[in-house]
């Protein structure tokens, strides 16, 4: 954590527009470069940015989040839709497409559900790892040796 | 197409992450763990089934042709590999219920087992080589996890030094799968099964296949890369060493086995007189390394590396028979292995330690568990009616075939130090007096007893059925070095190069 005004009100301002970077990237990634891996990378480190700015603290109290919990969300909602494949008796994860591109978006099919699971588990894991690192401090504490009396005594 | 194959990589994967999320409901995290296993030993039953009717099976993910997507094939050997997975990860959860505290079961025990038969099934299944490094890192990071649970000092630096060595093979494989791309231009193991017999460049391929040896071998505890095993395996939890005791490098093994036996099959027959060297190595540095041990799991430890080497034999004789064998042996292994982790742990789970000349006076005072350990260390050690006797015959009748007259007497040497092994624990933890009062000793109660007796039976069952295991071993041999029947299931009749072309590649 640094208490640097510069970094603190830069990550405040950035904290938005990072995430609705990664919701274009979420919902292009299908067909252009982008996607739910990168998607996921870009909103993680718009929180990461909130842990280096403000701390572990602050961030746990705003996203009151079981952040493991959201990435195994994210691995069954990916895994789930390529199961119609599999239901329905073809290849597990074949793609579904919607007839109709739908305006501003673009073709919509599994792939982009897919794609949302990737980046609900990505923001998970890459989220829960920097809190882990940034808490460690705070949940281990280094305890100095102390120098106390009767350290000295047996050796006098 | 057989679709159904990802069925036991989908189940464990969502149960896993099921279990994840109501880790803190330890009994529905139970339920979960058990089905998902039941559902893995059911299925894996089936495909044994299956492919002894109908050969091999393979799918393609999403649809995708052969050479350009993800393939899984599922042949005898995968099949017999599937099935054990299953059955070991259920006795250990079944092991676990009585021994793992609610801490660590908090600390997401159970969703790391599910997920690492979801990478050891997966290993077993896929058809691609990057495929195969990318299950290994999973059933890794999974195993990293419950190698260090619980967090005590012993375990931490046990652990530093298992993921340390674990990733220099991952690099080594890493490395090795790359230089292959470069060279044959694919990783689907039948396209390159097919690609690397038309290859020029033939020493190319022989320093790539050297990398995959360096990798599969120091995952599967050969020397002289072994010695991540006996410093880490005694740290853990005893369910968690007694699956991966049982398991992890037989991974490493299968792996061997599939790579140089399908898809490196010139180079193998090039590096055969290495992999022997590297095979009686290894028999003898873990026996040896054994008999300097006076506790019950190092000694355990030392005796995987030591069977490692049988295993090698078998796939450095470069034959079916030697094959045969060697899938038979690992098959055995994986089972009586972990029953002697489970008993040995057993004990030491009774006793407080797991130092020898702490120990004693368990015969008289658990004579189930005396007997057990008893029936599991014969199958071991290669005693007649039991297990371990006809994979050991089987090398040694294949190396004698072949005139590999030095592995032949290695082997049969190795069989008299791993008795001597095996009677030293029982003597020391069963057999002799012990020093203090045992009256206090907490009982040996059905849920220490039951897995390890399931194992014992298992054990004893293929002793007896040895000609069905035999011939199913047989089978999955064949099918592991018939290159032409397998480029022909994964990519059609015209092979994947056709399939290559069509596409205008």
């Amino acid at each position: 954590m640094y208490d640097s005004i510069i970094l603190r009100t830069v990550a405040r301002l950035m904290l938005p527009i990072l995430l609705l970077l990664s919701l274009f990237m979420l919902v292009r990634g299908h067909n252009l470069p982008g996607g739910g891996f990168i998607g996921g990378l870009l909103a993680a480190s718009a929180f990461i940015l909130q842990i280096i700015a403000y701390g572990p603290v602050h961030v746990r109290r705003i996203i009151p989040v079981n952040f493991l919990g959201l990435a195994a969300v994210g691995v069954i909602f990916a895994a789930v839709w390529g199961l119609i494949g599999l239901v329905t008796g073809q290849a597990y994860m074949l793609a579904f497409w919607l007839k109709e591109p739908i305006p501003g978006i673009g073709k919509l099919g599994t792939p982009v559900l897919f794609d949302i699971g990737v980046y609900l588990t990505v923001i998970g894991v890459t989220t829960q790892l920097a809190l882990v690192l940034a808490e460690e401090p705070i949940l281990y504490p280094l305890r100095r040796r102390p120098v106390s009396a009767d350290r000295v005594a047996p050796e006098a | 197409m057989a679709h159904h194959l990802f069925l036991p990589l989908i189940v464990p994967l969502l149960s896993a992450s099921v279990a994840t999320i109501i880790v803190r409901q330890h009994g529905w995290v139970r339920v979960i763990a058990v089905a998902a296993t039941l559902f893995n030993l059911g299925y894996g039953a089936w495909l044994l089934v299956t492919i002894a009717a109908t050969g091999r099976q393979v799918t393609q993910a999403a649809g995708w042709s052969a050479p350009f997507g993800i393939t899984l094939v599922a042949d005898g050997l995968s099949a017999i590999m599937l099935v054990l997975t299953a059955l070991l990860t259920l006795v250990t959860i079944g092991y676990s219920f009585a021994t793992v505290d609610a801490r660590q079961e908090r600390f997401y025990y159970y969703p790391l087992l599910l997920l690492l038969l979801f990478g050891c099934s997966g290993a077993f299944l896929t058809g691609d080589l990057f495929n195969l490094y990318v299950w290994f890192e999973i059933l890794l990071v999974a195993s990293f996890g419950l190698i260090t649970l619980g967090g005590s000092r012993g375990q931490l630096e046990g652990g530093l030094k298992y993921v340390v060595l674990n990733l220099f093979g991952s690099i080594c494989f890493l490395v090795g799968a790359g230089l292959l791309y470069g060279v044959a231009g694919t990783l689907n193991m039948a396209h390159l099964a097919e690609r690397l017999s038309t290859i020029q460049d033939a020493s190319l391929v022989t320093a790539v296949a050297g990398f995959f040896l360096v990798a599969f071998g120091s995952k599967a505890g050969l020397a002289p890369l072994f010695f991540w095993l006996p410093t880490s395996y005694h740290t853990p939890n005893i369910a968690v060493t007694a699956l991966f005791g049982g398991l992890l490098t037989k991974v490493g093994i299968y792996a061997l086995y599939r790579v140089f036996g399908t898809v490196f099959q010139s180079e193998l027959a090039r590096l055969a007189p290495l992999i022997l060297v590297v095979a009686g190595v290894t028999m003898v540095v873990g026996v040896i390394g054994a008999m300097a041990q006076v506790n019950v799991r190092r000694i355990l430890a030392f005796h995987i590396v030591s069977q490692v080497g049988y295993m090698a034999m078998g796939l450095g004789l470069v034959s079916v028979a030697g094959m045969t064998a060697g899938i038979l042996f690992m098959a055995h292994n994986i089972v009586v292995k972990t029953a002697l982790f489970l008993i040995g742990g057993a004990a030491e789970h009774l006793t407080g330690t797991g130092e020898l000349k702490q120990m004693g006076g368990m015969a008289r005072r658990e004579p189930m568990l005396a007997l057990l350990w008893l029936l599991a260390s014969f199958a071991l050690v290669g005693v007649p009616p039991l297990t371990g006797f006809f994979g050991k015959l089987g090398l040694i009748q294949a190396g004698l075939a072949q005139e590999q007259w030095l592995i032949v007497g290695v082997a049969a040497t190795v069989s008299l130090f791993t008795l001597f092994s095996m009677l030293k624990i029982w003597n020391e933890v069963f057999w002799k007096k012990a020093y203090s009062d045992l009256s206090a000793m907490p009982r040996a109660g059905v849920g220490l007893l039951a897995p390890a007796a399931v194992l014992v039976a298992v054990s004893i069952a293929m002793g007896i059925g040895a000609a069905p295991t035999l011939e199913y071993s047989a089978l999955a041999a064949e099918q592991v070095f018939d290159t032409a029947s397998l480029v022909r299931d994964v990519c059609g009749p015209n092979g994947c190069e056709a399939v290559e072309l069509a596409v205008g590649h």
